[in-house]
This record gives C-alpha cells, sequence and structure tokens, in this order.
C-alpha cells in the first residue's frame, strides 16, 4: 500500500515523465551499442557515450537555459542559433589575428568580446520587445535571419579556423577527468538558479509572464524583466557559441547552432515550462535538453538512415509530449485505474451512484 | 402554487476536491418558467454546484434527472445539447468578431462549404430585436459596451440550444434552464433592468432560470424561488415572497447583520492639514474632464456615478496607470509626474483595480506569491523578503482577511472571488499605503466579505490612511465616505462633504441631472 502511495507519489511529481522518457531513450541505446553505459578512464579523461552526450549536449542545455526565461517572461527567442554563430565567429577571428594563438589573455579577451556582443544581441532583442512593443517571434525573427549574414561579414564568408590549445578547452578539453564543458554548464546552472530562485527575479519573470498588466499595476519593471531575460538569454548563446567552435576549431557562419533555437524551445517545453509564460523549470529543461542530445546520439546509433532521421526525432518528440499530457494519459490508461479506481477509494455514494446514471443519456 | 413537475431535479449531489467536500448531500431543482436564486457566501459552493450541472467537473455522487430521465452531464457542450445553456460573470466571447458572429458562433449558416454572411446578420439581428435590443450586429463585439456584451451572451447562450429551434423563430431555441452567473456584477441600473426585462421574458417561455446574484435587492425584484447553500451544503429552499432579506442574511452567513450597521457611526473627522493628493486640472482626452480633487490622510473620498461614468479613468490618472495630457498632481505636498504606476506606488500610492482577473491576479502563482508581490516590486528583483519575514507577513493577513482556504500554497486562480479579491488587499496592505484606491472592491462578493472590507476601510481611515472608494453602490459610498465625489459623462460635477443632508436620493439627482447646488 505504502508502495503505491510512493509510485503516485513520484508519477505526480512534475520531472517524472521527462526522466522516464530519458531513462527509456537510454535504455534503447543498450542492445545498438553494447556497453552504452560504460565510462573509461583514458589517458586520464573519462570516455563513454554517456560523457559524450554530456559533452555535445552542454551548448543546448546553455541556450535553453536562456530560453527558458525568456519563455517564461511571455516571450520566446529565435535568434540564438543565430548569435552562436555570431559569438562564434568573433572569438575564433580575434584569435585567428594573434601571434600567439594560444595566449590565454588573447583567448580571454575573445571570450570576452564575443559575449559582449551576445550581451549586445540580447539587449537588442530586449528593447524590441520591451520598449517597442514589438511581437517576440517577430522581433527576435529580425536577428535570427540578419544574424547569420552578420556572422558571414565577420568570417568574411569563410570557415575560420584556429589552432589554439586554450581556445579549445572550453568545448573540447578536459579538467579533472571531465569534459570541461561540463564545467561550464554546471557554473551557468548554479548561477541562474541562485539568480532566479535567491533573489527575487524568478518571482517577478512568473508575475510579468503570468499577467503582464496586473504586474505593471504592482509597480513590476517589468520591461527592465523583459531586456534581462533576454540579455542572460543572448549571454547563455553566446557561450554555446564559443563552445560550438571550441570543439571544431572553427567558426561555421552558416551552419554553427543551425536550428538549435528549435531544439532548446522544444527542451523548455518538455521540461515543463508553458509557451504562454508564467511558472518556469530550469531543472525541467536541463532533463528535457538532455532528452534531446540523447535522441540526436540515439538516432545514430540505431543506424537511423540520415535522411529520415528528422522524420523519427519528430516522432520521439511527439511520444514524449503526450506521455506528458495529463488528458492522453488518462484516455490511454484511464480506463484500466477506473476499474481499480472505486476498490481503493471510499465506498458510500459516489461510487454507487456512478453506475446507475451511466444507463441513460 | 400548484407544483407542476421539476425541468431539472439535482438530489443528494457530492463533489469532492482532493478529500475536501465542496459539496454534500445537496439538493436542487428548478421549474419551468420560474427565476431562481442560487444564493451563498463566497465559496459556499454555488459555482461549484453550477460546474457540476453543466459538466465541467464530473460529480462524485448524487443524481440529475432532466425532464424527468436520469442525465450523466461529462462536458459543457452536453449540458448545451441537453438545453442546458450557462453565461458566466466574464463574457466569455470574441471582442474582435462581430456581434452577429458572436451570436451565431459555430452555428453559421451554410451553403455549399461557405458562410453565408448576408443570412448570418440577417439572423442575428433577428434574434436581438426578439429580445428587445437594438444594435448593429455587423460592428464588432467590442466596440459595445460590456453590459451590451454580456446580452449578446445571453442571446448567445440560449440561441445555441437547437438549431432548428432557432431557425423557426422560437427565441429561447430550445433551452430549457440557462444559469445566469453574476450576470448583473458589471451592469449599471438601466442594464439591469434591461437584463430583468429578458430574463422575464424568457421565463414567459418556459425557461427556468437559475439565476446567481449577490444584489439582494436584485434578487428580491426579480427573483421567485431561492435556494441557499452555506459550506457547500444545502440550508433550505424558499419563495422569495416567504423570506425577508434580514432572514435570507441569517441563514446565508449565520449570523446576523447589525454588525454591518454598526459601521456608519464610525466616522472620525479627518485632519484638516494640508492634503495628502491634490490634483488640478487633471485630465485624460478620451477619458475624463479636466478634474480638482483633495484627499487628506485619514478621509475616505467616495465617488459615485454610473458605470462609464470615468470613475476608473479618474483613478487610474492618480495612480499613473494611464498617463494624464493635463493637469497637475501633488502628492505630500510635491508635485509627482505620473508616468507610470511605480511613480505612485513610491510615494504610497496604492490602487486596487475593478478587473480582479485581468488586471490584479497572476493566477498561476500561489496565495503567498501574489499577496508578497507589491512589497516585492518595491524592493526591486535584488532584494528578496526574506522567507521568514515573508511568510510571518502572509500568514498574518491570511489570518487578519480570513482568507479560505487559509493555504498560502494555494493556486490563487482556483479561490473564490472574495478570497481572491482579500488576496490583492493584502498585498497593497502589506505595502503600507497612505493612499489606498479601491474601485469596486465589493463587486462580486458575498455579503459577508463586503462587510469585512468596509470595515477595513473604516479602521484603515482611522489609523490615517487616505481611501478613495469607488462603488456602484450608492449605500456602501454613504456609508464610508467623509466627503464625495460624483462623476458623470466623464465629468466631475460634484464635490461635498458627506453629512446628514446628503442621501442616496440626493446623490441620484446629481447623477441623473448632473447639477448640483
Amino acid at each position: 500500500m505504502s508502495l503505491t502511495s510512493l509510485w503516485r507519489a513520484a508519477t505526480q511529481h512534475r520531472l517524472f515523465w521527462p526522466v522516464a522518457a530519458l531513462v527509456a531513450l537510454l535504455v534503447i541505446n543498450v542492445p545498438f551499442t553494447p556497453g552504452f553505459f560504460e565510462i573509461h578512464l583514458k589517458n586520464g579523461h573519462l570516455y563513454g557515450s554517456l560523457v559524450s552526450i554530456v559533452l555535445f549536449g552542454s551548448p543546448l542545455i546553455l541556450v535553453a537555459i536562456g530560453m527558458t526565461l525568456v519563455i517564461a517572461t511571455g516571450g520566446i527567442d529565435l535568434s540564438v542559433g543565430a548569435v552562436v554563430a555570431i559569438s562564434g565567429a568573433l572569438a575564433c577571428l580575434v584569435v585567428s589575428k594573434q601571434a600567439d594563438q594560444d595566449s590565454v589573455a588573447g583567448v580571454l579577451l575573445a571570450f570576452a568580446l564575443a559575449l559582449a556582443v551576445a550581451l549586445v544581441c540580447g539587449a537588442w532583442n530586449g528593447l524590441l520587445v520591451a520598449r517597442l512593443g514589438i511581437q517576440p517571434i517577430i522581433a527576435t525573427l529580425i536577428l535570427m535571419v540578419a544574424g547569420r549574414g552578420i556572422a558571414q561579414l565577420i568570417t568574411s564568408g569563410q570557415i575560420i579556423t584556429v589552432n589554439s590549445d586554450a581556445y579549445s578547452l572550453i568545448g573540447g578539453g578536459y579538467w579533472l577527468a571531465l569534459p570541461f564543458s561540463l564545467f561550464v554548464v554546471a557554473l551557468v546552472v548554479v548561477l541562474s538558479m541562485a539568480l532566479t530562485r535567491r533573489t527575487a527575479l524568478g518571482l517577478l519573470v512568473e508575475a510579468v509572464g503570468g499577467n503582464a498588466e496586473a504586474s505593471r499595476l504592482v509597480g513590476i519593471r517589468s520591461r527592465r524583466i523583459k531586456i534581462m531575460a533576454y540579455m542572460f538569454c543572448g549571454l547563455c548563446a553566446g557561450i554555446a557559441g564559443l563552445m560550438i567552435s571550441s570543439n571544431v576549431s572553427a567558426a561555421d557562419g552558416n551552419n554553427a547552432g543551425l536550428w538549435i533555437e528549435l531544439d532548446a524551445i522544444l527542451a523548455v517545453v518538455i521540461g515543463g515550462t508553458s509557451l504562454t509564460g508564467g511558472r518556469f523549470h530550469l531543472g525541467g529543461t536541463i532533463i528535457g535538453a538532455l532528452i534531446i542530445q540523447t535522441l540526436t546520439t540515439t538516432i545514430y546509433t540505431i543506424g537511423v538512415p540520415t535522411q529520415t532521421n528528422l522524420v523519427f526525432k519528430a516522432v520521439v518528440v511527439i511520444v514524449v509530449c503526450l506521455m506528458q499530457s495529463s488528458v492522453f494519459r488518462a484516455k490511454v490508461f484511464g480506463a484500466r485505474a477506473k476499474r481499480r479506481g472505486p476498490a481503493q477509494k471510499s465506498p458510500g455514494a459516489a461510487a454507487d451512484a456512478a453506475p446507475q446514471m451511466e444507463v441513460s443519456s | 402554487m400548484a407544483e407542476p413537475r421539476p425541468v431539472l431535479e439535482m438530489t443528494g449531489i457530492v463533489k469532492e476536491f482532493s478529500g475536501t467536500r465542496a459539496l454534500s448531500d445537496v439538493d436542487f431543482r428548478l421549474f419551468p418558467g420560474e427565476i431562481h436564486a442560487l444564493l451563498g457566501e463566497n465559496g459556499a459552493g454555488k459555482s461549484t454546484l453550477i460546474k457540476v450541472l453543466t459538466g465541467v467537473h464530473p460529480l462524485d455522487g448524487g443524481t440529475v434527472v432532466l425532464e424527468g430521465r436520469p442525465v450523466r452531464i461529462t462536458s459543457p457542450l452536453q449540458a448545451q445539447q441537453a438545453g442546458i445553456s450557462t453565461v458566466y460573470q466574464e463574457v466569455n466571447l470574441c471582442q474582435n468578431l462581430s456581434v452577429a458572429e458572436n451570436i451565431l458562433i459555430g452555428r453559421e449558416p451554410v451553403a455549399a462549404g461557405r458562410i453565408r454572411w448576408k443570412e448570418l446578420r440577417r439572423r442575428a439581428a433577428q434574434l436581438v430585436t426578439r429580445f428587445g435590443l437594438d444594435l448593429d450586429v455587423s460592428a464588432p463585439l467590442g466596440s459595445h459596451p460590456l453590459a451590451v456584451q454580456q446580452l449578446v451572451a445571453i442571446i448567445r447562450a440560449v440561441g445555441s440550444g437547437n438549431p432548428a429551434a432557432a431557425d423557426e423563430g422560437d427565441a429561447a431555441a430550445g433551452t430549457r434552464v440557462l444559469i445566469l452567473d453574476e450576470p448583473t456584477s458589471s451592469l449599471d441600473r438601466d442594464e439591469v433592468e434591461e437584463l430583468f426585462a429578458l430574463m422575464r421574458r424568457l421565463r414567459q417561455d418556459g425557461v427556468a432560470i437559475l439565476f446567481v446574484s449577490h444584489f439582494l435587492d436584485q434578487i428580491y425584484e426579480v427573483c421567485d424561488r431561492m435556494t441557499v447553500l452555506r459550506n457547500g451544503a444545502l440550508v433550505g429552499e424558499h419563495l422569495v415572497a416567504d423570506l425577508d432579506q434580514v432572514n435570507l442574511v441569517k441563514l446565508m452567513i449565520g449570523k446576523d447583520l447589525d454588525e454591518l450597521e454598526e459601521l456608519s457611526e464610525h466616522h472620525t473627522e479627518p485632519d484638516t492639514s494640508e492634503p495628502f493628493l491634490k490634483a488640478e486640472g487633471l485630465s485624460r482626452a478620451g477619458g475624463i474632464a479636466p478634474f480638482d480633487l483633495e484627499v487628506r490622510a485619514g478621509e475616505v473620498l467616495g465617488l459615485a456615478g454610473l458605470l462609464g461614468s470615468g470613475r476608473t479613468e479618474l483613478a487610474r490618472l492618480l495612480f499613473g496607470a494611464d498617463t494624464s495630457d493635463g493637469g497637475k498632481v501633488y502628492i505630500g505636498g510635491d508635485q509627482a509626474a505620473l508616468r507610470e504606476p511605480n511613480d505612485a506606488i513610491g510615494r504610497g500610492v496604492a490602487f486596487l483595480s475593478e478587473n480582479r482577473r485581468t488586471e490584479g491576479l497572476v493566477p498561476d502563482l500561489t496565495v503567498r506569491e501574489n499577496i508578497i508581490l507589491a512589497l516585492q516590486a518595491a524592493r526591486g528583483w535584488t532584494r528578496p523578503v526574506p522567507a521568514s519575514q515573508r511568510d510571518e507577513l502572509v500568514a498574518k493577513y491570511i489570518a487578519a482577511l480570513d482568507i479560505r482556504p487559509a493555504d498560502p500554497e494555494a493556486k490563487t486562480g482556483s479561490l473564490s472571488g472574495g478570497n481572491q479579491q482579500k488576496v490583492l488587499l493584502a498585498r497593497w496592505l502589506l505595502t503600507q499605503p497612505k493612499l489606498l484606491i479601491l474601485d469596486e472592491p465589493t463587486r462580486g462578493i458575498d455579503v459577508g466579505a463586503k462587510a469585512e472590507i468596509q470595515k477595513l476601510v473604516v479602521s484603515l481611515s482611522e489609523e490615517g490612511v487616505a481611501v478613495v472608494y469607488i462603488s456602484a453602490e450608492l449605500e456602501e459610498v454613504l456609508r464610508l465616505s467623509h466627503t464625495m465625489g460624483v462623476l458623470r459623462d466623464r465629468r466631475l460635477v460634484a464635490r461635498m462633504a458627506n453629512g446628514p443632508d446628503v442621501t442616496a436620493g440626493r446623490v441620484l439627482e446629481i447623477i441623473a441631472s448632473g447639477e448640483h447646488q
């Protein structure tokens, strides 16, 4: 009995279905990749499929965290992919122009410049949305399209390659046997959780997203909150851009971070944050991002033909979303639960009367 | 009265929400051709009963018999098909569509897969005239006043029962039961009359009307029979003629009304020092004509006037919710530029909007979060209210205002109207305002909560808080105010000290004539 109630409590938890989907996806890999869950220590580095998922999923987690806050304010940011490209392009350009590409100071300068530009991109989006009142989807569409052009301008239409150990650390390097990007992600996660829940920022963001007019009338500076959210989102995308370019030691204005905005939005939604704004769940978003990255990995390991992998991805996403929908679960599993239901419930009028009423109508 | 067979009979209705009983063993019946009031305080179970009847909530026990046949209603659509139509307190129509489209939405006349627009307008116009209204059905719904929208909602509801019947020109269109949940809360007196005329018409056609209203006078004016609920249980069913108002209120709240009457004697003289807030020639085009206004610490300034007379517009200017395009405001002696609510809040002004749902609550957030919101906004995001202090404050105000359920974790969206209002009041009281602007604070609230809110106003004024009190209920304004302002056609036409010579009759005269000597 206590086991059932424990089970019920677990399934009621917000994160239950996302976590269940993640575990299921991971398990599916086992027959195709024996030793999927194994992790080896080679040359002082940890290797294994799980490590790769986290490593390759890092940029998506970052972008999705920023996206969560923007969506919570009732907005959306389509330009994150473009910001990824701009940030990577700018950082690679700065590093490639230096005499000593391995110079830590030079790499840090490149990072600082790239992140500053990413913040400016976020501020631009925020101003369009909060000051000019343009619909977020349109406002950020501008940078989504123009941003790729800006990235191309920075790289002069070429793919800039760099040859710098210092630069490749953030996206491809290791530290304490773990991928360095893991530490960056952990830092951003901890910081953003502290920023939203240790301060009142989270509450104010949720108020703005939940009822913008009421928030204004209660004295919340909602414009400022929104601009901050977009700037934070831009910053996250900027860091992700550094990671992606660092991982391949090259900046590709055309393809870096392509479609990452869609994956990020999906991760946010799978994580339980509503697209209409209001309540947001950073933990859920991280699980959501991991689900999507695992899915991408799974597509390769189980050998789905590359031409059809988008279709496969779509099907899995639909299944995950359906599993999360309580309405759907009630429809599919409800019949069985109902038959069991009355026996557990206290008897009385409620249970007795129900079958009688079914007769007519 | 010879009792025909009831059109609707609900017996032993039980409804539970996660363990708590919202309705326990409630009986309810409706006869054809009667207007039946459903009465009770907030949280007594009125809304739950309606939602069970209309299939919004599945019932946990009891039977529903409609026209002699047991039915099991599991969705609002099914309720509608069974002849039960509902109009809710807030108008649930599409502002951007025309009146005609709204009335016939989902039942548009179609030929070869296309809507016959002319026919649609003709039919809608026909329905509208049949209900004794005169309005342009091709104009967008949003261009009509709220009251007209409400009437359109009713026409739509009764017209939606049976399309065939509507085609044949039967106004009631197969609707046997019409549920009106607080339809009058945003209407002024004339509009209420219009609504009542419509209701009486439908009664003549044999429709059973279930009417929920917090205005007892209206109940006595229009209803035949009433059912009283308290704490989710049935208190009794009475003919309106058999039970007077005093006894009805006793049944509803289980105690006497005397407390309310005491209030009138409590006035203390406000000090005659500098006004806390002073407006000079303040105006907004299309909102309100230039007006002068003063309110002192400890003074209750009552604003009377019909709905749409500019009461709300005036209040919003004082709070910076709208920007003025002329005139000056002085707060605490200094001229204040009110461009944003923030500017007013920083100077100690608080504003409780008349639109709880759209301009007050954040329904997704908890009671605690909603209560803390104004204080937190004033502190800025970097300085969160410490958890212990926050919980203490929230607990204090939940207790002080008797917010039910007394659960800071409850979602405000699920609270009853009166409790939502108390949450919003608590939100502002937490900021210790020097001027509290209350726009229709008692609208859509039960008698008990009304009395509590009015008492609160008195005690706040005794503590030196200035209050601007706006209400469509003249009695309330007269009872509470030290000074009064009367609005008419978006103009402040009179300002006077309240006294024995200021009566409801005199104020009504000013409202009607716009003249004041």
